[in-house]
């Protein structure tokens, strides 16, 4: 099967004099997550709404795996699970009918709607409310239905607007951790959000636009170098104690700038030579037994980078 | 999640078998809702009030005979009960989408606009057609308590011209649901028209430009109830009253009224889809 794709070519959206998206050109392409990230109003969901057909654009095209949505939208949007802004399920129905008819509508087989959708409220744990109607439910509820209802058909495209929006922490933590199982499965995961923490934590790439425009494009290592003058940040978590001992040992990899305790067990180490640096850091730090319980990119590196990009929040 | 990681086998359903699933399941929505409910009470209540008058007052225009008594009661009640399911049924049918934001859930998945429409639609039809057919069913029920089995084949084309009628009354509802996203103001407007404008515009039409009112929904559905006075009415029926005035009224011919209610269909049905086609999700 080819890489999954999402491409946009010279797409606009207007209303009236306003100018939503302006000339939009990208393209996702493979098994990743790309994080989409901008101020309020600057055209994340107005793209997404043009990937699911929600709106028309005014000019250019909206394509997945190479198929323009608008022309030929039940082909496009085949193998693509979304969850846009925060939809609501027709209240007299129960997870279990709002979902199944989803599965029809995507053509799950008969014989495994039920038990994939059994499984897909399970995931998002509403497997207790599966025969309950929905009319009554919480936000966070039926935010949890609808992700249920983006992994039925076991797409391999994903494009999530904000997908924890309106859930509590542990939703929140949920649904991250769900994005980070999806992919690993030959996806492309296509997700904007205002929480740099979460696209630090769950993107491999990630697109910022700025009133309708696309800013950048590239890897979270290669953008966030480039705002920190060729270096990066990465927060390291550790089973015991940081001291000097440990931070010297550290401070001699190769690559590394600097090593800066965080709190108690942890420390934000600057390094230069991108990913290939972050890797082999990684590598010298297992072998040499310290005790590293987590490695990520830090989430400020992220801040840095987009408030040196974005300038103004509407 | 091991079920979520078999490789997919879907196969997208052909736009036909689509149709059929949004219609099941918004069906299901429908009957389960509260409106549903007020609909049936109301159906109840209005048969309940009339089995309850007509056996008291043993009305002599209600049970002159079979005819005079499926005229009065169906002819009246008909159009009414059919005006309503159309009303609580397909007036936030498509408005709904956008303002209750469940377009949201169904729009970006591979289904046409249209197979969703006309699921809804079919759905909303269904949904009114059991109120109608609820109604028929108590006024057949007193018709047989009266007169016996002597049901006039008159009253059964007066139930199929209804029929008829709800599906051009549902197409119309459908095309202001579509017009508006606002679920509240689709509903009044629809309700305004159908049971005060439509019925003022075809008696000025009627006493002051003195022209036959054929453009209206309602002057067609006229044949609901003209088809249980026997012999059928004149088309045209002048009156004078005195020297001066002279009172023109109009009686539908039965193609003529079936023509306006297929025109209506058609042309309402078809452009509520064309703009729900069109309208944007923002």
């Amino acid at each position: 099967m080819a890489n999954p794709s999402v491409e946009a070519i010279n797409l606009s959206k207007r209303y009236g004099s306003f100018t939503a998206l302006s000339n939009l050109s990208l393209k996702l392409e493979g098994a990743k997550c790309v994080g989409f990230l901008g101020p309020n109003g600057a055209g994340k969901t107005t793209t997404l709404k043009l990937f699911t057909d929600l709106i028309r654009p005014s000019s250019g095209e909206a394509l997945i795996n190479g198929v323009n949505v608008h022309a030929q939208k039940k082909k496009a949007l085949e193998s693509v699970g979304s969850l846009i802004e925060t939809p609501e399920i027709y209240p007299a129905l129960t997870p279990r009918e709002g979902l199944s008819m989803i599965a029809e509508i995507r053509g799950v087989p008969r014989a495994e709607r039920n038990k994939r959708v059994e499984a897909s409220l399970q995931e998002v744990h509403m497997e207790e409310w599966i025969d309950k109607r929905m009319g009554k439910f919480s936000k966070g509820m039926k935010q949890r239905v609808c992700v249920a209802s983006t992994l039925l058909s076991n797409p391999t495209i994903v494009l999530l607007d904000e997908p924890t929006n309106g859930l509590d922490p542990r939703g929140m933590s949920e649904v991250r951790g769900i994005i980070k199982s999806l992919k690993g499965k030959s996806r492309l995961i296509f997700m904007s959000s205002h929480l740099l923490s979460e696209v630090s934590e769950v993107c491999d790439e990630v697109a910022m636009i700025d009133h309708g425009k696309l800013v950048v494009y590239d890897t979270i290592a290669n953008v966030t170098a480039r705002f920190l003058g060729g270096e990066n940040i990465v927060e390291v978590g550790f089973k015991q104690p940081v001291d000097a001992a440990l931070i010297r040992r550290i401070s001699k990899i190769q690559g590394v700038i600097s090593a800066e305790k965080g709190d108690d067990t942890s420390l934000r180490i600057r390094f230069t030579g991108g990913l290939a640096s972050q890797e082999s850091i990684l590598v010298s730090m297992v072998g040499m037994n310290l005790g590293v319980i987590s490695y990520k990119p830090a989430a400020s590196a992220l801040e840095d980078a987009y408030l040196s990009l974005i300038k103004d929040t509407v | 999640m091991d079920q979520i990681e078999i490789q997919s086998s879907n196969r997208v359903p052909t736009s036909l078998s689509q149709v059929r699933t949004i219609m099941k399941y918004t069906f299901l929505d429908y009957f389960r809702s509260r409106r549903f409910f007020i609909l049936l009470s109301l159906d109840l209540i209005i048969s309940a009030l009339l089995t309850v008058l007509v056996g008291y007052y043993r009305p002599q225009s209600f049970l002159f005979n079979s005819l005079s008594f499926y005229s009065s009661w169906w002819g009246n009640g008909a159009t009414f009960v059919t005006i309503l399911g159309g009303i609580f049924f397909g007036g936030d049918a498509i408005s709904g989408e956008f303002q209750n934001r469940t377009g949201y859930f169904g729009v970006p998945n591979p289904i046409r606009r249209s197979s969703i429409y006309i699921g809804k639609w079919l759905s909303a039809f269904i949904a009114a057609t059991l109120i109608f057919v609820i109604y028929a069913a108590i006024t057949v029920g007193n018709g047989i308590y009266y007169f016996g089995m002597n049901i006039p084949i008159e009253f059964g084309e007066s139930l199929l011209f209804a029929w008829f009628y709800l599906a051009a009354v549902m197409g119309f509802t459908f095309l202001f649901s579509s017009l508006f996203k606002n679920s509240s103001i689709s509903i009044l407007i629809t309700a305004i028209l159908f049971l005060f404008v439509f019925s003022l515009i075809e008696t000025l039409v009627t006493l002051l430009a003195k022209i036959e009112p054929w453009f209206i929904l309602t002057y067609g559905a006229g044949i609901i109830s003209s088809v249980l006075t026997v012999p059928y009415p004149e088309h045209v029926h002048t009156q004078t009253f005195g020297e001066q005035i002279t009172l023109t009224t109009y009686t539908a011919f039965i193609s003529e009224g079936l023509a306006i209610m297929a025109v209506y269909f058609i042309v309402t049905a078809a452009l509520g889809l064309l703009l729900f086609e069109r309208k944007e999700f923002t």
